[in-house]
């Protein structure tokens, strides 16, 4: 052999090495992507499964079931996390906007204040208690510009002046260890469930007057909630029962596919 | 000659590939609740030039109307699987030193530009390219950044008294809300160049982010 043949040779060699080496190579590949999108595809069916499964699951509350399960962890997270010393930032007069009129549900136009009485349920160890409105105001009257935010997304700033609800339970107390307080419009036109500890935050008012005028009907006159650790759509206007249980009380949009706790 | 590179650790694909689903889910509910009150806008001062949203017939055509509680449902159930999907990540990248590849560095942020102006065809030269080029590091970087303002944002506005502290260091309610927003617009963004990027790689590099590893060829 000449030393021509000799590189000839260890170049066919070397070519026929490299060439065994792709073909391995692209085994290897076909191997290990057959694996990849064989175990991705399983992932993306199990996955579309679960949304599935998410989606049609039977509702509770206008809300599938897990999704509600989930509300509900969340709401024992937060109610673990809440403070009553935690308050609402509060504003200057300068800061108050216009106050938006949103939700008409159980305000009839024609409804008469002045028949209107609060009645209080579930008092420990008494009867019902019947209030005027003049009752309601012989409480501490208290004023806060804080912040109405509504579940859609907006936020105003409004001045409230009422009676600490914390303050009219502590002379119309509950039996100790109550969990909820339920309060409805006349003939439960709407209604609302609430936790024990957002009603004895000290911004929870049962209030009168708004931006330094009674309440118009509109906004719930006599007597509305005014509650900035909830979501507007828990702060019922023309509050006509307040009654205390242990048994978690119905919500107006709580059964129509929202959060009952809706708590800030 | 080729040869298989190992490239993407099997637990970065998992967090990558369980991350988009939940991200979309996220985006989608969101855009569900954004209906309810889509107020914002591009502009200066009282010139808009582009508002962000839709003709309400538009959204009911899209099936996007009326459907608030839907999307706050789901909003407050997948947020936990964003989160902890998210933490999950950045422990990895920390532990494994991962964050070494991902993370940028001085020469970054010069280097970026030379990837910017090779991609539009404006530069010949192709830039570095370590595992990730410079804006690729970046990137990846600014997504996780923006991952962890997406949920104190959200949590601000989510539980804006028993976290007033935070909703205030986001200068309020409706400042941690646009802030929510912007940061899911530039998620879309970022989507839209992401995919145009990976389209432009080629499919051996998307097949590294399914199997892990890369075939390379050296002549």
């Amino acid at each position: 052999m000449t030393d021509d043949d000799i590189i000839i040779a260890h170049a066919d060699a070397l070519r026929k090495a490299i060439a065994e080496n792709d073909v391995n190579v692209d085994r290897e590949v076909r191997r290990l992507s057959r694996r990849g999108f064989i175990v991705a595809g399983a992932a993306a069916v199990a996955a579309y499964g679960g949304w599935k499964f998410l989606r049609l699951a039977s509702r509770e509350g206008d809300v599938p079931w897990p999704l509600r399960r989930g509300l509900e962890t969340n709401e024992k997270l937060s109610e673990t996390y809440f403070r009553t010393a935690r308050l609402s930032r509060t504003f200057p007069a300068s800061a108050i906007t216009n106050a938006r009129i949103n939700g008409g549900v159980g305000l009839q136009p024609n409804y008469d204040p002045a028949n209107w009485r609060l009645r209080v349920e579930g008092i420990a160890g008494q009867p019902p208690a019947t209030l005027t409105l003049s009752d309601v105001k012989s409480f501490p009257r208290r004023d806060m510009t804080t912040e109405l935010r509504c579940i859609e997304g907006w936020s105003i700033v409004v001045h409230w002046t009422g009676t600490r609800l914390a303050d009219l339970m502590a002379k119309f107390s509950p039996p100790s260890g109550t969990r909820y307080v339920a309060m409805e419009s006349p003939g439960r036109g709407y209604y609302v469930g609430l936790d024990m500890l957002s009603c004895l935050h000290p911004q929870t008012l049962l209030a009168y007057e708004l931006n330094g005028a009674p309440l118009t009907w509109q906004h719930g006159a006599p007597l509305r909630l005014a509650m900035p650790v909830k979501y507007g759509y828990k702060q019922i206007k023309r509050i006509e029962t307040i009654r205390y249980t242990d048994v978690r009380p119905a919500d107006f949009w709580g059964d129509r596919g929202y959060d009952w706790y809706a708590g800030h | 000659m080729k040869t298989l590179e190992k490239k993407h650790p099997l637990a970065i694909r998992w967090f990558h590939w369980i991350n988009f689903p939940i991200l979309a889910v996220m985006v989608w509910s969101g855009l569900l609740i954004y209906w309810a009150n889509p107020v914002y806008r591009i502009g200066v001062g009282k010139h808009t030039l582009l508002k962000m949203t839709v003709a309400e017939k538009t959204y009911e055509k899209a099936n996007l109307a009326f459907r608030l509680a839907e999307g706050l449902t789901l909003h407050f159930f997948f947020m936990w699987f964003f989160a902890i999907n998210g933490i999950l990540y950045v422990l990895y990248t920390i532990f494994s030193g991962e964050w070494r590849d991902l993370v940028p560095d001085r020469r970054s942020w010069k280097e970026a530009i030379l990837v910017a102006l090779h991609d539009l065809h404006l530069r010949k030269e192709a830039p570095p390219q370590r595992k990730y080029n410079a804006a690729q590091r970046i990137s990846y970087t600014a997504i996780v950044v923006m991952g962890l303002g997406s949920l104190l944002t959200g949590l601000a506005i989510y539980k804006p008294v028993q976290f007033g502290w935070l909703t205030l260091l986001f200068g309020g309610y409706q400042m941690a809300r646009f802030f929510h927003f912007w940061i899911t617009v530039g998620y879309v963004v970022f989507f839209v160049v992401h995919i145009a990027q990976v389209i432009k790689t080629g499919w051996n590099n998307f097949c590294a982010m399914v199997m892990g590893y890369e075939v390379q060829r050296y002549d």
